[in-house]
């Protein structure tokens, strides 16, 4: 089974445009009470990577 | 002199200096009356291995030389007055970004379409101030093909000595006459190249950090470092700075790299001016006209001389004030409405002395017309 | 390498507005260059004035901010004295289609081996939100208060008619596919345009009540379909995306070289250099 890769989110860097949030196709990722980009469901994750490739702020980065 | 002898059209020995300096990249596009620099090295650069490329307008042209130039090497563009106007922008681009570079520019008359075909020296406050902005440029200029040749190298000595764009301001009469050049052997006269940082790879490099001896020396733009050009207001390293600080060290930079060295770019020619009373002051083709009535005169045993100007910018205040201490008139012959005149006004102790011999209609000032003006600046009537 | 690795990062966060579509645009285009193999020192951008010319000073390679609408000026001259490097120019729609109109035409005509990436987010929005020459018709600006009289050109059949041999459309919303898109692109021996239909959620979005820049995203993926998708038929509206044009034509530099080359040969002459 491939291994399960980790979401890390660069939070200087998100300005919350919550595209990522918006598009990933198991709801795993909301705005915190800052506004700032979170995983909050990773064991809903399928490493997709979407979150990544659609990221403005290149502040996503699974690794 | 050895050297190559050869009669040529002064299209042509603007192109013979430039190759001499090192030419290996050129843009333009066609207009009268430069168009033959182009064609001739449209059949020249390809064999000699550097390029030539024919763009969509004259704005396209000086920008397509800036970014050659920063890969490294020696650019030139041409055109005459509408085309001049077009470059504007990218010519305070390359001041900016201090990308060395020539431009020249065949004057016809104007203001808009004006008169292709025909001379003029309108353009001298243009090749100043046509771009936005304070800063400092350099121009130079010439009479005869000879001095046209020697100047064209001496414009890519200076853009690459100050990183900055020269102007080559010269006019329909010389571009169209043919004459006598001597093309030096290799060697003979000074080729300045481009001064690349001796900062290693993998090193950092600083594309705007001075030298003790105020130059900057250059890396060759795709090549071991990479770094950034902007025509925004940079620091250093070459990024956008809005710090008011950095942009008046910058400003001041750019313009007293070149007017703290007016004296060394300063180039000039005197022809009888040591016992002269009557000081004439002209260049380019109007210089022409100036000498044939000053070797007139002279035979008739008037004390008048000529001091013929071959760089315009920055304007060489200090040696015209010099040179016309003890004169009692001062005669300034140019093909405008009094371009250089005015700069002479300001630099001389005596500006009431001076006047102004010109035409503006297209056609050559002659020497008769000269002595007419002279004689009645004298109170001899014409 | 990870696409930060590609990064100037002391300049970010970058100057973008939240949800601008340019960001996602940068980093795909890092991530096609990435798939190219190629090496950062192999690499230059060059760009012209506006927001998406912004991108050049955050990207580690050779990087070149011109004057608005000269970019692809400015890249022929370097392409041309080093035809070894890779060259991409990214702008804007302002400035490539207005101020740089005639320039991608005649770079399209020359077909000189270099990637145009045009952000169209048919509006100006350094300078606060005018219509551009990609505002389709009736849509709001700043400078349109009553909605723009004047008609968008179909970008890729302009640039066909000027001779570009690789044309291409995507959108910031269909990520994968831009990536690909950029890829080949970049591989392509000639002058190649991406036109990426990027969200303005500042200006564009909100002169024309298009929402924020997700709901922009999900106008991107509903209002485009694939090139010959039968969907189009029933609703002519939907706009296409895909490779346009991919053609084989002598490219410019390998040209001029091969002139320099010809006459060596025909005349036994040493060209130096």
């Amino acid at each position: 089974m491939k291994k399960k890769k980790k979401l890390t989110i660069n939070r200087e860097w998100c300005k919350g445009c919550g595209i990522c949030v918006a598009f990933c196709p198991k709801g795993v990722l909301v705005l915190d009470k800052e506004g700032k980009a979170c995983w909050a469901h990773p064991e809903k994750c399928k490493n997709c990577g979407l979150c990544e490739l659609r990221c403005p702020d290149i502040a996503m980065e699974l690794v | 002199m050895r050297g190559n002898v050869r009669f040529m059209q002064g299209n042509e020995a603007i192109v013979e200096g430039a190759l001499y300096a090192g030419l290996h990249f050129y843009a333009g596009y066609p207009i009268t009356p430069s168009t033959e620099i182009a064609e001739i090295l449209s059949e020249r650069l390809p064999m000699i291995g550097g390029k030539f490329v024919q763009m969509e307008d004259e704005i396209a042209s000086m920008c397509a030389i800036i970014g050659a130039s920063l890969t490294g090497f020696k650019v030139m563009t041409a055109t005459s007055g509408p085309g001049f106007s077009l470059m504007q922008e990218a010519i305070g681009y390359a001041i900016m970004t201090e990308v060395p570079s020539v431009v020249v520019n065949v004057q016809r008359g104007g203001p808009g379409t004006g008169l292709p075909t025909s001379v003029a020296q309108g353009d001298v406050m243009q090749a100043r101030w046509g771009t936005h902005g304070d800063h400092s440029i350099i121009a130079l200029t010439a009479s005869n093909l000879q001095d046209a040749f020697y100047v064209t190298v001496d414009a890519f000595n200076l853009a690459e000595t100050f990183r900055t764009p020269v102007i080559l301001l010269f006019d329909e009469v010389v571009a169209h006459m043919r004459e006598k050049v001597v093309i030096p052997q290799p060697g003979d006269i000074e080729v300045v190249e481009r001064l690349r940082t001796s900062v290693p790879e993998g090193t950092n490099y600083h594309p705007y950090l001075m030298r003790e001896d105020g130059r900057l020396p250059m890396s060759d733009f795709g090549g071991k470092h990479r770094y950034n050009v902007t025509g925004l207001v940079h620091d250093m390293w070459g990024f956008p700075s809005s710090d008011p600080k950095v942009a008046y060290d910058l400003i001041h930079h750019l313009v007293d790299k070149l007017e703290h060295r007016a004296d060394f770019i300063a180039r000039y020619k005197e022809h009888y001016t040591e016992d002269a009373e009557v000081l004439l002051i002209s260049y380019g083709s109007s210089a022409r006209s100036a000498l044939q009535m000053v070797e007139d005169r002279r035979k008739r045993g008037v004390k008048v001389g000529l001091l013929e100007l071959q760089s315009l910018w920055p304007f060489p205040g200090k040696t015209v004030r010099k040179k016309c201490v003890g004169r009692s008139h001062v005669l300034v012959v140019e093909m405008n409405m009094g371009q250089i005149c005015q700069e002479v006004k300001k630099v001389v102790s005596e500006p009431e002395q001076v006047f102004l011999a010109n035409r503006f209609d297209g056609v050559l000032i002659s020497p008769t017309e000269i002595l007419q003006q002279l004689n009645m600046i004298q109170g001899k009537g014409v | 390498m990870a696409v930060k690795d590609y990064l100037r990062e002391r300049f970010f966060p970058q100057i973008w507005c939240p949800g601008c579509g340019h960001g996602i645009v940068m980093a795909n285009m890092i991530r096609a260059i990435e798939l190219n193999a190629l090496k950062k020192d192999e690499v230059v951008v060059v760009s012209g004035i506006g927001c998406s010319s912004r991108m050049p000073g955050y990207l580690d390679f050779h990087t070149l901010h011109t004057l608005h609408g000269r970019a692809l000026a400015f890249a022929t001259g370097v392409k041309m004295s080093r035809p070894e490097l890779t060259v991409i120019v990214p702008m804007g729609d302002g400035d490539a289609l207005a101020i740089g109109g005639n320039h991608l035409i005649h770079a399209a005509r020359r077909n000189l081996d270099l990637t145009a990436i045009i952000m169209n987010n048919s509006i100006y929005g350094m300078t606060g939100g005018q219509y551009s020459p990609m505002t389709p018709f009736a849509k709001k600006a700043t400078t349109a208060p009553f909605g723009t009289i004047e008609h968008a050109p179909d970008l890729m059949e302009l640039v066909r008619g000027a001779g570009a041999t690789f044309a291409a459309r995507t959108t910031t919303y269909h990520a994968k596919e831009m990536i690909k898109i950029i890829s080949k692109a970049i591989k392509h021996k000639g002058f190649a345009i991406v036109e990426v239909m990027s969200q303005c959620p500042t200006y564009y979005g909100r002169k024309n009540k298009l929402g924020n820049a997700v709901d922009m995203m999900k106008g991107f993926k509903e209002g485009t379909v694939p090139i010959g998708s039968k969907k189009k038929a029933n609703n002519p509206d939907l706009i296409e995306r895909g490779i346009f044009v991919e053609e084989k034509r002598p490219e410019y530099s390998m040209s001029y070289l091969e002139l320099i080359e010809k006459y060596r040969v025909e005349t036994g002459k040493v060209v130096r250099r």
